[in-house]
């Protein structure tokens, strides 16, 4: 060989040796070298960029992950997480498997679902995490349970969700408490209520819910559909949805497009009964100018279907130490406590504060709070997700039987 | 890489035969041949009605200063984009919207917003409005740079001798030959109309939506044998294109037959007075719609909380305004950077073949056709696709490749508006200066390019317009990591905030606004002292 070919492939060679490690996927459980990986790298979070206040969280959570352990995040903003899974699909398709475009999903309920059955996520990892321990999983199985899913640490708990209702309190003065009232209460008030087109998640929801109250907690819904009888289990849910129907906005021929729709549909005055996943939501929109400040929140006396989101890395992401420590720092009590505070954003958090030492749990003592946000104690009512697959034979079954009108 | 998977074969997925399941699936679907005839029938009626608005307009328009008025203020339209109108055409006819809010209470006595479906009506007539506000823009200009050639004043003058009333003699000695030639922009229209993803998001049906929304749905499910569906969906989709645009060119036929005796029989005013108010009524209904569209959303983006029936928002705030800028700069500089980008490039590349055409007097370019595919193609049927094909080639998303992906839409547009002026530009100029003894490239640089200047801006403004209103090219050929103005504004509409959606769509609005502006502006300030020399357009 000649000598320039022999030195371009010893370079090549050398250079190859050198990135390699830096290739192969970090081990989670040496943190200290998942840090000095992590330094200087650029993390793609792809989260739903639809909520200014989230989207100026993610921001402040860019400049702390910047300053105290040199990442750079950048925030890809969607608006539906389904996308960052198609993209995940078409690059594995393409034989893609070390150098994604997507190194973090905020992700939960089906779509982490559909992520684990295609194989499409790295993992386990979430249990590694030095600030994992602070939510104590064994005394709160919601962080270690996606839609009765077990995580199996390839997912890491972020954020609490449930199901909370809002109404005009100057247009209404008793709503509903239960989903038998809600029927009673819509034929009082014609066309002031609706909940989004399905299959919006939202939306989804409040069927899920439905079911869980009309056929009261039947334990089928938290173990896989059974065909057979999945008609029998659901009957009672489309009698009432039957009735339900000529009660609501627009008479049911269309439905808002997602839950924060309902929110612009009561700030036009059209609605004056909505709910939403964030507890905090009605508050932080009066804050906003977008609802009067006779909104008022409240959540259903038997309570309300709550979850956990969550934050999950792609199998083939290059950046996968950035995308550990960042998911680590989103479980830290500063970034937490920053989340929860009405004024950024008023996400509930996954760590125990009782468990939490007093420095750290001081952070979380809020004086804030706000007329039209939850009492305290509301939330203390919460059910459970039921599985996945539920989820999708509702949806199917709902376009079925409201698809076309 | 979309025919494939719509016939089973997909092997990440597991499909590793051919087969016809995602057919059945998606012919089982619920509201499928709904779904279809809306996409269809809303693209033929949309054209229709949008090409009758412009024939009429132009029949009836008489070079007065109403005509030339209303005139300037359709150019600026074209600028706005189309997420922008639906925008605000949603809040402008919606029940609880401003027509209503500055009615009520006094002339309807409602308290209340009324419960009527009028924004996402189920037979697609909000979607239908929407498009026309913009393809009426698009398809004056495209006839207003291609009527020159045919010296329309003299036909209408020799027929005015004859006795023919002024619009009658437009309609039946301007029109068969004006045709012609905006046929491919009508193509482009009727291809837009039924593919639309965008618009039909906002303001069209929901229960079965349009089937290039339902397509869209179906690739981003998180249910993944969803793809197979989806791509079958696609391949549909385009068929619903084709069929459309067969139907229109027989409609064509048909019309050309039944006119002939129309044409020639004589009648020299009838109607005269119809179409003459009727064109300058309809064109300015349509104009003021969508300025009020536009002053919807200034009003949403400064105001307070705003009570219905209330006509003026109770309280006016700058904060909207002040916390989407900090975010936005990143965003405006991409959205630049690749619309220039691409913008220049396909000036470049366009010009270079008009040049090459017109020095060598080559005909029209018979392939123009192939130009239009981009345009005629849905979008949601081939960037999936295109997509895979990058990746396996191992191109990865990045703003080279987002570029690239602009260049497809942006060179048509160009194209289409500055070969009509090449084409109009006396070649005697080129000859004399040739005869004086320059080389051809000089010729080109000190006398073809300046007199050129003002279509070469105009054309470069509006493909400039075409590449920020991209949303998915840019979302899908980027990887979701270049973002611009209008993917900022569709990820902030998913989150319902009227008010902040309000403001990404009026900076959206701004730009090629600006790109429109220094377009007129700039052959004004450097042909200052040659007035023979601006508005060549």
């Amino acid at each position: 060989m000649k000598p320039r070919t022999t030195l371009t492939t010893a370079v090549a060679t050398a250079m190859l040796s050198l990135a390699l490690p830096a290739m192969a996927a970090p081990d989670p459980t040496d943190w200290d070298a998942v840090l000095q990986a992590a330094e200087g790298q650029t993390v793609y979070w792809n989260a739903w960029g639809g909520d200014s206040r989230t989207n100026r969280y993610i921001a402040w959570v860019s400049e702390q992950m910047q300053s105290t352990y040199g990442v750079n995040v950048a925030h890809v903003k969607l608006d539906d997480t389904g996308s960052a899974v198609a993209r995940v699909l078409g690059e594995k398709q393409a034989g893609n498997m070390d150098d994604g475009r997507i190194d973090l999903i905020w992700i939960n309920g089906e779509n982490f679902a559909a992520m684990r059955e295609q194989d499409l996520l790295f993992g386990p990892f979430a249990e590694s995490l030095p600030n994992f321990a602070l939510t104590h999983p064994d005394e709160n199985p919601e962080v270690v349970t996606d839609f009765t899913l077990p995580t199996e640490g390839y997912e890491s708990p972020w954020g609490k969700a449930q199901i909370t209702f809002y109404y005009d309190s100057a247009q209404t003065e008793t709503p509903p408490q239960s989903i038998a009232d809600l029927l009673e209460w819509a034929k009082d008030n014609p066309g002031q209520f609706s909940y989004p087109r399905i299959p919006d998640f939202t939306g989804s929801t409040f069927l899920k819910q439905a079911l869980i109250e009309l056929s009261n907690q039947d334990d089928a819904l938290y173990a896989p559909v059974v065909e057979a009888e999945f008609a029998e289990i659901t009957a009672p849910l489309w009698d009432y949805l039957d009735e339900l129907h000529p009660h609501l906005w627009r008479s049911g021929r269309s439905f808002p497009e997602s839950g924060p729709n309902l929110r612009a549909l009561m700030s036009d005055g059209e609605l004056s009964l909505a709910f939403s996943f964030y507890p905090t939501d009605a508050a932080v929109a009066v804050m906003e100018y977008e609802l009067p400040e006779s909104v008022r929140s409240y959540v259903l006396e038997d309570g309300t279907l709550g979850n956990v989101h969550f934050v999950a890395i792609p199998f083939n992401s290059p950046h996968k130490a950035g995308a550990m420590a960042l998911a680590n720092f989103l479980l830290s009590p500063e970034a937490q406590a920053q989340k929860q505070s009405l004024s950024i954003w008023g996400d509930r958090t996954v760590l125990a504060v009782s468990r939490l030492d007093e420095n750290d749990k001081a952070l979380f003592e809020q004086g804030e709070s706000h007329p039209s946000a939850l009492p305290a104690d509301a939330l203390s009512n919460t059910l459970a997700e039921p599985h996945p697959s539920w989820m999708t034979a509702l949806q199917d079954a709902w376009l079925q039987r409201y698809g076309v009108n | 890489m979309v025919l494939l998977p719509a016939f089973g074969y997909l092997p990440v997925l597991g499909g590793n035969t051919f087969h016809l399941e995602a057919w059945q699936t998606l012919w089982a679907h619920a509201g499928l041949q709904r779904s279809v005839l809306l996409s269809y029938f809303s693209g033929l009626i949309t054209a229709l009605v949008a090409l009758f608005i412009v024939v009429l307009f132009l029949a009836a328009s008489q070079g007065t200063l109403l005509d030339r008025a209303i005139r300037r203020m359709v150019s600026p339209l074209l600028a706005i984009p189309h997420a922008a109108v639906a925008f605000g055409l949603a809040f402008l006819i919606a029940p609880s919207g401003l027509l209503v809010r500055w009615a009520s209470p006094g002339l309807t006595g409602w308290e209340r917003p009324p419960d009527l479906l009028i924004v996402n009506d189920p037979l697609g007539l909000a979607l239908m409005a929407g498009l026309i506000l913009k393809e009426v823009p698009f398809l004056l200009l495209m006839s207003l740079a291609a009527l020159p050639q045919l010296r329309p004043e003299q036909r209408v003058t020799v027929a005015r001798s004859l006795g023919y009333a002024p619009s009658i003699a437009w309609l039946k000695c301007v029109f068969p030959a004006l045709y012609p030639l905006i046929r491919l922009p009508v193509y482009a229209v009727i291809a837009y109309a039924t593919s639309v993803v965008d618009m039909a998001l906002i303001l069209g049906p929901t229960l079965p939506p349009t089937l290039s929304v339902s397509v869209l749905t179906w690739f981003n499910d998180p249910d993944l044998n969803r793809r197979f569906m989806a791509s079958a969906g696609a391949v549909l989709q385009f068929g619903v294109t084709l069929a459309a645009l067969l139907t229109w060119w027989l409609g064509e036929q048909g019309v050309k037959r039944l006119c002939q005796r129309w044409l020639a029989n004589g009648s020299r005013a009838s109607g005269a007075t119809a179409i003459a108010f009727g064109g300058r009524a309809l064109l300015l209904s349509v104009t003021l719609l969508a300025i009020s569209a536009l002053v919807g959303l200034v009003l949403f983006s400064v105001a307070g909380f705003w009570r219905f029936p209330d006509a003026l928002p109770g309280t006016f705030t700058l904060d909207h305004w002040l916390r989407i800028l900090p975010s936005v700069a990143k965003p405006l500089i991409n959205t630049l950077s690749v619309g220039l980008a691409a913008t220049l490039i396909a000036a470049v590349l366009v010009v270079a073949t008009l040049e090459h055409a017109a020095r060598y007097q080559l005909p029209a370019w018979r392939a123009q056709w192939l130009l239009y595919l981009p345009l005629i193609v849905p979008q949601v049927a081939f960037l999936f696709g295109l997509v895979v094909a990058a990746e396996s080639v191992a191109i990865r998303p990045q703003q080279a490749l987002v570029v690239a992906g602009h260049l497809l839409f942006v060179v048509p547009y160009l194209y289409l508006s500055l070969s009509e002026a090449y084409r109009r530009l006396d070649p005697r100029w080129f000859q004399v200066a040739l005869s004086l003894g320059v080389p051809p490239w000089r010729a080109f640089w000190q006398v073809r390019l300046p007199l050129l200047l003002a279509p070469l801006l105009t054309a470069c403004a509006v493909s400039l317009a075409v590449s920020i209103g991209q949303y998915l090219p840019t979302l899908l050929l980027g990887g979701g990591r270049i973002s611009t103005i209008t993917t900022e504004a569709v990820a902030m509409a998913s989150g319902g905030n009227r008010r902040l959606v309000a403001v990404l769509a009026l900076l959206q609005t701004l730009l090629p606004f600006i790109g429109f502006s220094l377009a007129l502006m700039i052959p004004r300030l450097v042909w200052a002292k040659r007035r023979q020399m601006r508005g060549a357009a």
